[in-house]
């Protein structure tokens, strides 16, 4: 079903995407969906498995659910140290 | 777990952690360096997703806790515009034994490096720049091998 899902971008994610968030209408049941659905904004063609996703300001795994007015966090593959 | 946009002084963390019960202090010092996969850098910045760095920073300290027996654990890592030879990112342990100490530093350093939401984006002397992927998350992410494969 179409959910009202807030979406935030980090580093190349935003670069790529050219805003650090957006509220979208989006037909998803889960993170791996917005994640996908949205590939034309953070153009990236990693694998889920390199990225990471946190929903609500909590760390989550790309099958979690995401439920209408969440707020999504997209992390490219990320490297600190 | 500190975020911090100001230089990182080792020797004052690591006399934050003297007691007179631990044997052994281990510390580790990630430094900026002059090049990278066949590149010269001139410098970097890093991005931290701030709230959820120092939660999940938090977690990999407690985590080391629990596998070791450690006296104190710490981390800083820094944020924003670094310098070539500049202290990136600090860990200091203590504990009775050598051993755990520096098992405990390697657990925390290695864990901080893949899960925390820390990006860094190197300047190089030619004029371009590029967004780092760390070497090891594809490893990680091999863990998951239902979303490696999405």
């Amino acid at each position: 079903m179409t959910k009202t899902i807030t979406v935030r971008y980090f580093a190349g994610f935003r670069e790529h995407a050219g805003i650090d968030k957006e509220t979208i209408a989006v037909e998803a049941s889960t993170a791996a969906d917005v994640y996908k659905k949205l590939q034309h904004r953070h153009g990236s063609a990693e694998p889920l498995g390199h990225c990471k996703v946190a929903i609500n300001d909590q760390m989550a795994d790309w099958d979690a659910t995401v439920s209408d007015g969440d707020t999504v966090l997209l992390f490219p593959p990320v490297a600190g140290g | 777990m500190r975020i911090t946009a100001d230089r990182i002084d080792p020797d004052k963390l690591r006399n934050e952690l003297v007691d007179a019960a631990a044997g052994a202090y281990v510390g580790f010092e990630g430094w900026i360096r002059n090049h990278n996969e066949g590149e010269q850098v001139l410098r970097l910045e890093y991005e931290v997703y701030e709230p959820l760095a120092l939660a999940e920073g938090e977690k990999v300290i407690a985590e080391a806790v629990e596998k070791f027996p450690l006296l104190h654990a710490e981390c800083v890592h820094r944020s924003g515009a670094l310098d070539i030879g500049e202290c990136a990112v600090w860990v200091g342990v203590t504990s009775a034994h050598r051993d755990e100490a520096f098992a405990a530093c390697r657990y925390i350093i290695d864990q901080v490096k893949v899960r925390l939401p820390i990006w860094k984006k190197e300047h190089y002397v030619d004029g371009h720049s590029g967004w780092v992927n760390c070497e090891r998350c594809a490893e990680h992410g091999h863990t998951h091998p239902e979303a490696a494969s999405s």
